[in-house]
């Protein structure tokens, strides 16, 4: 109807397969990021916090000792150094201030680790903005640090009880919420996934993990990575990673996402892994966890931010032309992962990271110079750990 | 025979000045039998179409009520060839517009999704979640096969919007009351602005759902110049909460009738 300018397809995925209520609300918010995002004062304001605030660029560190248990070069991507501590302030912060141009006052976020939830309620904080967080119940249980971290920031959390209450019931409650204050509220979604022109935005604001990364190993090695490494829940932490390398074809892009108890046990977070037809989930057709008759199934992973059925269309469009490659890591090897990389290097990664991690240090490779994007820190999820490994 | 526009267009025109009722029905909830039983209710109750919903895991476009029924139903062993069953029974009475999210029709193959709805006797199809532009492969099929595929419009669409629903709408315009997700709202209606906006973009009658939930409000959406009445979450609720779902929902559907008279 309108021209589009954003990309609304990746191949065959993605669209807007949502209710015509919010049809007008995202083509506004698709023409307000089309103007913000060649607009200098925006981009000066958001480069400012990015910066100043949040702690932008973050640093690409060597990781000696894990390069040894390797036998190849590792570097970290550092977004676990940002300000609350995960790769998640890049979107919400550059969604918030986007949110204010288009004069909407209310925030509605949804998380399933807590990171997104958190870093929305921070950028609400910030810019005096209302926020309310949907959270899966289950979620709330295991990542109670995030919770409480949300209230004080001054959002409002409100618990899903609907289906496993994991993040693709928080997801559907926001969308809800949307649906019925379009008008003065902006949803800002936490990963790569949603309605055009979801996808396309929040790699645009997370693509800054990749260029810096690439600008960083340049003046450091002289050459590209032979492999870029990120975990996949929905996928923004890993487009972000990738985007800068796709034109290279040299680098290899591979997402690792939630192998639970085992692909073949069927409880698993790893739809583009595990293939078969693609599906619809909260507004666009991608890589899907489903049944014959198309009813959604329920993910599983220890990791609440890969504990989600579907994935960015995007992804499915970079396995489905071979640039990328997606592969799984279970529960307990992420756990190993974690515990690893807390010994060896003193960095307690995230969960969802650690499986990336797991990925570089056991599964043989050619390579000898890995790019790992470590996504987030670990502090929310040590309870949970700590419990898990009988301490 | 008539095909599925035929028989919506002759339900809409014999109605003779009053707005034809029609309440929607969770198909399997409480489990099949059960909801073919309301659906019949529904029928002897006065109705003049029914909404016939697929129960689906994740239903984006509706509140707790039919959320839960939905999920009821798919625990009960709901499945798309059940309900089409309760379709084709209930066929034979009145003309039934099914109610499907995208990923169930995705699931099955748009153009055997449409014959298998077709061969059941539904007469219309609605898919909330489908926006004329992700529609064309679907009203394609649902051309082919007879089968009205009934256009939403919101509050919220433009003008623009507006029109190219309105022109594309089959059977009938299916007009959402308020910005919101299906559920009762006790808030007395006034429906008539966003009535008025909608006729003058199309041709074709205008059917007024979510949130109407008492007579007085389908009383007051008729007046207003609907075609159409739509009610969906009073009478799911009535279905959860009665000991006899089939005959407490038929007294429900006479009150709805009587307010339209
Ligand atoms: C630290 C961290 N990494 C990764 C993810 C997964 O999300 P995405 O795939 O969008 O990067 C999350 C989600 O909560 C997270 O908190």
């Amino acid at each position: 109807m309108s021209e589009t300018k954003l990309d609304h397809r990746f191949g065959p995925y993605g669209g807007q397969y949502v209710p015509e209520t919010l049809m007008p609300a995202l083509a506004e918010l698709e023409a307000a990021w089309l103007s913000a995002r060649v607009d200098d004062d925006f981009q000066a304001e958001l480069g400012r916090l990015l910066r100043d605030y949040a702690g932008r660029p973050t640093p690409l560190y060597l990781a000696e000792r894990l390069s040894a248990a390797a036998g190849r070069t590792i570097y970290l991507k550092r977004e676990d150094l940002i300000h609350t501590g995960a790769h998640k302030i890049n979107n919400a912060l550059g969604q918030a201030l986007l949110a204010v141009r288009m004069g909407k006052r209310r925030i509605i976020a949804e998380t399933g680790a807590g990171q997104h939830g958190v870093a929305s309620a921070t950028a609400c904080a910030l810019l005096e903005l209302e926020c309310v967080v949907y959270m899966g119940a289950e979620d709330i249980r295991r990542q109670a640090p995030n919770v409480q971290r949300m209230e004080l920031l001054g959002a409002t959390v409100v618990a899903v009880e609907a289906g496993a209450r994991t993040l693709k019931e928080a997801v559907s409650e926001a969308i809800r919420d949307w649906v019925t204050n379009v008008a003065d509220s902006h949803y800002i979604i936490g990963s790569a996934v949603g309605p055009a022109p979801y996808p396309a935005i929040v790699r645009d604001l997370q693509r800054c993990i990749g260029d810096e990364a690439r600008a960083q190993i340049l003046e450091r090695e002289g050459r590209l990575p032979q492999r870029v490494i990120a975990c996949v829940g929905g996928g923004s932490n890993a487009i972000g990673a990738f985007t800068a390398f796709v034109g290279d074809d040299d680098v290899e892009l591979i997402g690792v996402e939630a192998a639970g108890e085992g692909i073949d046990s069927g409880r698993h977070g790893a739809p583009l892994t595990a293939g078969g037809r693609p599906g619809v989930l909260h507004g666009s057709l991608s890589a899907l966890l489903q049944d014959d008759e198309g009813q959604i199934a329920e993910a599983h992973s220890i990791s609440a931010g890969l504990d989600y059925p579907g994935s960015g269309p995007e992804h499915a469009w970079l396995r489905d032309s071979g640039r990328a490659t997606y592969v799984a890591v279970t529960d307990d090897e992420a756990l190993a992962a974690f515990e690893r990389t807390a010994q060896l290097e003193g960095i307690i990664p995230a969960l969802e990271p650690a499986h990336a991690i797991h990925y570089a240090l056991h599964v043989p490779s050619d390579s000898d110079l890995d790019l790992i994007c470590l996504s987030g820190r670990g502090d929310k999820d040590l309870a949970e750990v700590l419990k898990l490994l009988g301490r | 025979m008539m095909n599925g526009a035929e028989r919506i267009a002759a339900a809409f025109s014999g109605r003779k000045g009053r707005a034809a009722l029609m309440p929607y029905l969770m198909g399997g909830f409480p489990d099949i039998e059960t909801s073919l039983g309301i659906g019949n209710a529904y029928v002897e109750g006065g109705a003049d179409l029914i909404e016939l919903g697929v129960p689906f895991s994740d239903p984006l476009a509706d509140g707790p009520v039919i959320q839960s029924a939905g999920s009821a139903a798919l625990a009960a062993g709901a499945t798309l060839d059940l309900v089409l069953g309760v379709a084709g029974e209930l066929s034979a009475r009145l003309p039934i517009v099914l109610m499907c999210y995208s990923n169930a029709i995705l699931a099955r193959g748009t153009d055997r999704f449409v014959d298998e709805i077709a061969a059941a006797g539904v007469s219309g199809l609605i898919v909330p979640d489908l926006p004329l532009e992700e529609a064309p492969a679907t009203s394609k099929s649902c051309a082919a096969a007879g089968v009205a595929f009934v256009g939403l419009a919101a509050p919220t669409s433009t003008d623009q919007r507006l029109a190219a629903i309105g022109a594309a709408t089959q059977g009938f315009l299916y007009t959402v009351a308020v910005a919101g997700t299906t559920g009762e709202r006790g808030d007395d209606s006034d429906y008539g602005e966003v009535i008025a906006r909608v006729r003058s973009h199309t041709s074709a009658p205008v059917a007024l759902g979510f949130g109407i939930s008492t007579p007085e409000q389908a009383s007051a959406a008729a007046g207003a110049g609907a075609d159409g009445v739509i009610i969906g979450s009073r009478l799911v609720r009535e279905a959860a909460e009665a000991d006899q779902p089939p005959a407490a929902c038929k007294t429900l559907v006479e009150q709805f009738a009587r307010a339209l008279r």
